[in-house]
């Protein structure tokens, strides 16, 4: 399989491209890392004290030697060291990385839930005003300041309405809010995603013989459209990925919550360069990864596809 | 090209009537923009209120005649504060597309006209751009620079310069294969000369529609940072640093956060129905 292997091999240099580019960008800061940290007068280290620092962090090194010993770091499992406390950077994210994986695979379930929902209503509805309206939906959702949403949800169901509690909620209680508010940025380009494959779908041969042998609505949804509609969602699945990680850095911010998006927070607040470099590759490799996956799947799912892959 | 040409091209007999009745809803969106525009460039204009000094008896006052928006926790009207943060917002969105149209377009054009090893390069440096998620990318940036309005956006317009880029290759691709630009470097034009006599004015309208759509995501974006406190500082008036710091009294004093917010969402919202009508008039 001569795709298979150049379209992975083509991930793998995209992954290493996107480590260099990390480190660099991360390590072009003026003057170094250590003088950042430690060179405040209150601390009142000598020089020699500096340097000793910089032996310990390897940052005396030149750039390239760093960029080495950080890449096989990284290959090692090793991501280095948090400038600000000193914790290894992994158990940093291992710790972090539970409360986000919950946010963020409830708040994908609730899109795809509300993404299907706004889809079907804004293409299968009886009433040209209904369609109208739900179409509309997905454009707001985009407009909306995702951190804005979280407080104003907090503001509705948490103070006027009383319905969750602001202290001593429960774990279920305390991730309602956070959960619908990181969905709605997912729901709205996947909504729009949906609406244009149904609307394309609908427009083909295959439905107005479904629908001149005696189809209904239901019937055309399920047997027909869901299955032709639902491959050029994949196609954006490595955008979601993405919105998701900005979703968690913001919600996790509104709502005051752990996690891999407030870690990442409080990374560019206090400058701890290494910890913001390992979050910014693993989100890239997910990113590609889930790409590669969709192309690599893709065709299997299509058979449409399949020639043009050999092609 | 008249009676004959319009029953052949159906769709140009349509045209004409639309434009001379534009949707409902692009009115508004022009209007809201147009607003937020003279917001921006003369905002004493539309409010006598001072954004940055309060008076502490008046302190978070709900929204009233005098107050229209209400005041905040030191007294300050928060209607000024929203109107004399639009310059800030959408300056700063402006920079973003700026920084964003002008070197994802020259990486594009490069990569499209230089073809070979450059081109792969280039749009495998694209690829990264495009790998790492936008608003790290943004926090990234904002790390190497340092806060401040400025320095994010340039820090949002480097999360967009990918996808200028790539829209830049495939209109530079798509019109070096016609046959006019053909002829043109046929009848001896130079590079440089066709790219700018026959390829830019091609290629405007759909980097113009790409812009447009890029200019209510920088104003979410540049918003997103300035609430997280990497933007502009206190007590500058910022839209998103303006919802960031209501949120102590999200319990007490509800239209400090939710106004700022609908006025975000109803720009942003204006800048996205204005982008997609430009798609389908230069589509």
């Amino acid at each position: 399989m001569p795709y298979a292997l150049r379209r992975t091999g083509q991930a793998a240099l995209v992954v290493a491209a996107t480590f260099v580019l990390a480190f660099l960008l991360l390590h072009a800061l003026p003057g170094d890392a250590i003088v950042a940290r430690y060179a405040s007068p209150e601390l009142g280290l000598t020089e020699a004290q500096l340097d000793q620092l910089r032996l310990v962090y390897g940052t005396d090194q030149p750039v390239w030697v760093q960029l080495w010993q950080s890449a096989a770091g990284f290959l090692s499992g090793d991501l280095g060291t948090s400038l600000q406390n000193g914790a290894a950077v992994e158990s940093l994210l291992a710790a972090a990385l539970p409360a986000t994986v919950a946010l963020a695979s409830l708040g994908f379930l609730v899109a795809v839930l509300l993404a299907c929902g706004v889809a079907v209503a804004a293409t299968f509805s009886s009433a040209e005003w209904l369609r109208r309206a739900f179409r509309s939906l997905p454009p707001l959702f985009v407009s909306v300041p995702v951190f804005w949403l979280g407080i104003v949800l907090l503001q509705v169901f948490s103070f006027q309405l009383g319905l969750i509690p602001v202290i001593n909620a429960n774990p279920v209680e305390a991730l309602v809010l956070p959960v619908l508010t990181i969905a709605v940025p997912i729901a709205a380009p996947l909504a729009q995603v949906l609406i244009r494959s149904i609307d394309d779908t609908v427009a083909e041969p295959f439905i107005a013989v479904a629908r001149a042998r005696g189809a209904g609505p239901r019937w055309l949804l399920s047997k027909e459209v869901a299955r032709n509609s639902l491959l050029p969602t994949l196609t954006i699945a490595g955008v979601l990925f993405g919105e998701l990680i900005a979703g968690a850095v913001v919600t996790e911010t509104v709502f005051a919550r752990t996690g891999l998006g407030r870690l990442t927070v409080d990374a560019v607040a206090t400058r701890d360069t290494p910890v913001l470099q390992a979050i910014v590759v693993i989100s890239a490799v997910g990113f590609v990864a889930i790409n590669l996956a969709v192309d690599l799947v893709a065709p299997a799912i299509d058979p449409r596809l399949r020639k043009a892959v050999h092609a | 090209m008249s009676a004959s040409a319009a029953v052949l091209l159906p769709r140009s007999t349509e045209r004409p009537a639309a434009r001379r009745r534009p949707a409902l809803t692009l009115v508004l969106a022009i209007a809201v923009l147009a607003v937020a525009l003279a917001w921006a460039i003369a905002p004493w204009l539309f409010t006598s209120q001072d954004p940055l000094a309060g008076e502490a008896l008046n302190a978070l006052q709900p929204p009233s005649g005098a107050h229209p928006f209400g005041t905040d926790a030191t007294g300050r009207d928060l209607l000024a504060r929203v109107i004399f943060g639009a310059a800030n917002s959408l300056s700063g969105a402006a920079i973003a597309v700026l920084v964003g149209l002008v070197v994802g377009t020259a990486i594009g054009v490069l990569a499209g006209s230089t073809g070979g090893v450059a081109e792969e390069a280039l749009m495998r440096i694209v690829d990264v751009l495009l790998a790492i998620p936008g608003l790290l990318l943004a926090l990234s940036v904002i790390v190497l620079l340092g806060f401040g309005v400025t320095n994010a956006a340039i820090a949002v317009g480097v999360t967009s310069i990918a996808v200028f880029a790539r829209l830049a290759r495939s209109q530079v691709l798509r019109v070096r294969r016609s046959d006019y630009v053909e002829a043109a470097f046929g009848s001896g034009g130079s590079f440089l000369r066709v790219l700018w006599r026959h390829v830019l004015p091609n290629s405007l309208g759909a980097v113009l529609a790409l812009a447009a759509l890029q200019f209510g995501s920088a104003i979410l974006q540049i918003s997103t940072l300035g609430f997280l406190g990497y933007g502009a500082p206190p007590p500058t008036p910022e839209w998103g640093l303006l919802i960031a710091e209501s949120r102590d009294y999200v319990g007490s004093a509800a239209w400090l956060t939710t106004l700022p917010g609908l006025v975000v969402a109803a720009v942003v919202l204006s800048a996205n129905r204005v982008a997609s009508a430009v798609r389908k008039a230069t589509a």
